[in-house]
């Protein structure tokens, strides 16, 4: 398949995934913070690795991804991104302890660590739960990977897969928020990377040929 | 920056060089290694930002050199060396390599790290380029930076001191 060739109408179909999936991960992260949770319409970017990090602010900066690889019928991966404020602020909802950080030099780290696992968890099953019941294709996520670090070498890891066959990857990027009128921000990022077998599996699930 | 030197910054499966005052950069690396290759007297220096360490494993039909070590390499010594260094008096040092997240499976694309730098220590031996200092594995991301005029190579990493080696 030509990565630089999507056609208007398999864009339009990779953007309802990823906006039936965040949908769904929007209402069990909202159920689980007791809040209401917005999302935003997604965008799918055919990009080159530099620009993959210049949508989450540049390789240098510093974020909490939870890593999901996706086994089945159409195998990829999924990120599911946080700024570190942002995570320290779900830890500390779900922990009910306000002075939490993630850099501090605190022994007990296992609970926020554990917290944020079973975020990812919940968030990105319902997401994964989602994108199967849609297309009728299995797929089941792998235990999270959870990393705090660079976010050119974290998401680095989900592009080995695709880096043997092309410079650039599709993305689906959806963003999910809090309400605008809270102080208190929650925004967090799904990447969803499918592997390079999947995409023809996709579309033939939902009708569409590769040459439409 | 105050003074009058630039940075040059090097994306991934990218390489560059650079010539005193300037400075070259490459950030994020987490499995992906940084190679960097100077010439001491000439201070002129390159960087290299290795993704993979195979070009035999692509399944590209039109190869990007930049992104393999066993290509990236040589590219980055012919680009020096036409630019004025010599290849007796070529040094490197190399960074990176990590294994970001601990996999259960064995699966060789998530030893990648560690492969990078076997491939890059390799390719560099190869063309008898001695390493004279490396910071590389563990599980951390590093953005590293280096100086021709003086040849340190600065490293960082989240939430540590910057070091130089």
């Amino acid at each position: 398949m030509d990565y630089n060739k999507l056609t208007f109408k398999q864009k339009d179909v990779l953007r309802e995934i990823g906006n039936i999936g965040a949908g769904n991960a929007a209402t069990s992260l909202s159920t689980l913070l007791n809040k209401k949770i917005e999302m935003n319409v997604p965008s799918v970017n055919i990009i080159g690795y530099d620009e993959i990090m210049e949508l989450i602010g540049g390789p240098d900066e510093v974020i909490v991804g939870l890593m999901f690889r996706i086994h089945g019928e159409a195998p990829g991966t999924v990120y599911f991104i946080l700024k570190v404020e942002e995570a320290e602020y779900l830890v500390r909802q779900l922990t009910n302890d306000p002075n939490f950080s993630l850099f501090d030099d605190i022994e007990d780290k296992e609970m926020a660590f554990s917290a944020l696992h079973e975020i990812g968890n919940i968030v990105t099953g319902s997401y994964l739960t989602a994108l199967s019941d849609f297309t009728k294709i299995n797929m089941q996520p792998s235990v999270p990977y959870l990393g705090i670090d660079m976010a050119g070498a974290i998401l680095t890891v989900g592009l080995l897969e695709i880096s043997q066959l092309t410079d650039y990857a599709i993305i689906i990027d959806t963003e999910i928020k809090g309400e605008k009128q809270s102080k208190e921000g929650i925004k967090g990022n799904f990447f969803l990377l499918p592997d390079p077998e999947s995409f023809s599996k996709i579309f033939k699930a939902l009708g569409i040929n590769d040459y439409e | 920056m105050s003074d009058k030197s630039n940075i040059i910054k090097v994306g991934i499966a990218d390489l560059n060089i650079v010539k005193a005052p300037d400075k070259i950069r490459t950030s994020g690396l987490g499995s992906c290694v940084g190679v960097v290759i100077y010439d001491a007297s000439k201070k002129i220096a390159g960087l290299s930002h290795v993704l993979l360490p195979d070009s035999s494993a692509t399944k590209q039909v039109k190869l990007n050199q930049y992104k393999y070590a066993d290509t990236a390499i040589p590219s980055l010594v012919d680009l020096l060396l036409e630019n004025g260094a010599r290849k007796f008096a070529l040094k490197a040092k190399i960074a990176g390599g990590a294994q970001m997240f601990q996999f259960n499976s064995g699966s060789d694309i998530m030893r990648i790290g560690p492969r990078n730098t076997e491939a890059v220590e390799q390719k560099l031996m190869e063309l008898k380029i001695p390493i004279i200092a490396l910071d590389v594995g563990g599980n951390v991301g590093r953005t590293i930076e280096f100086d021709p005029e003086t040849c340190d190579l600065n490293i960082r990493k989240v939430n540590k001191e910057a070091f130089i080696i």
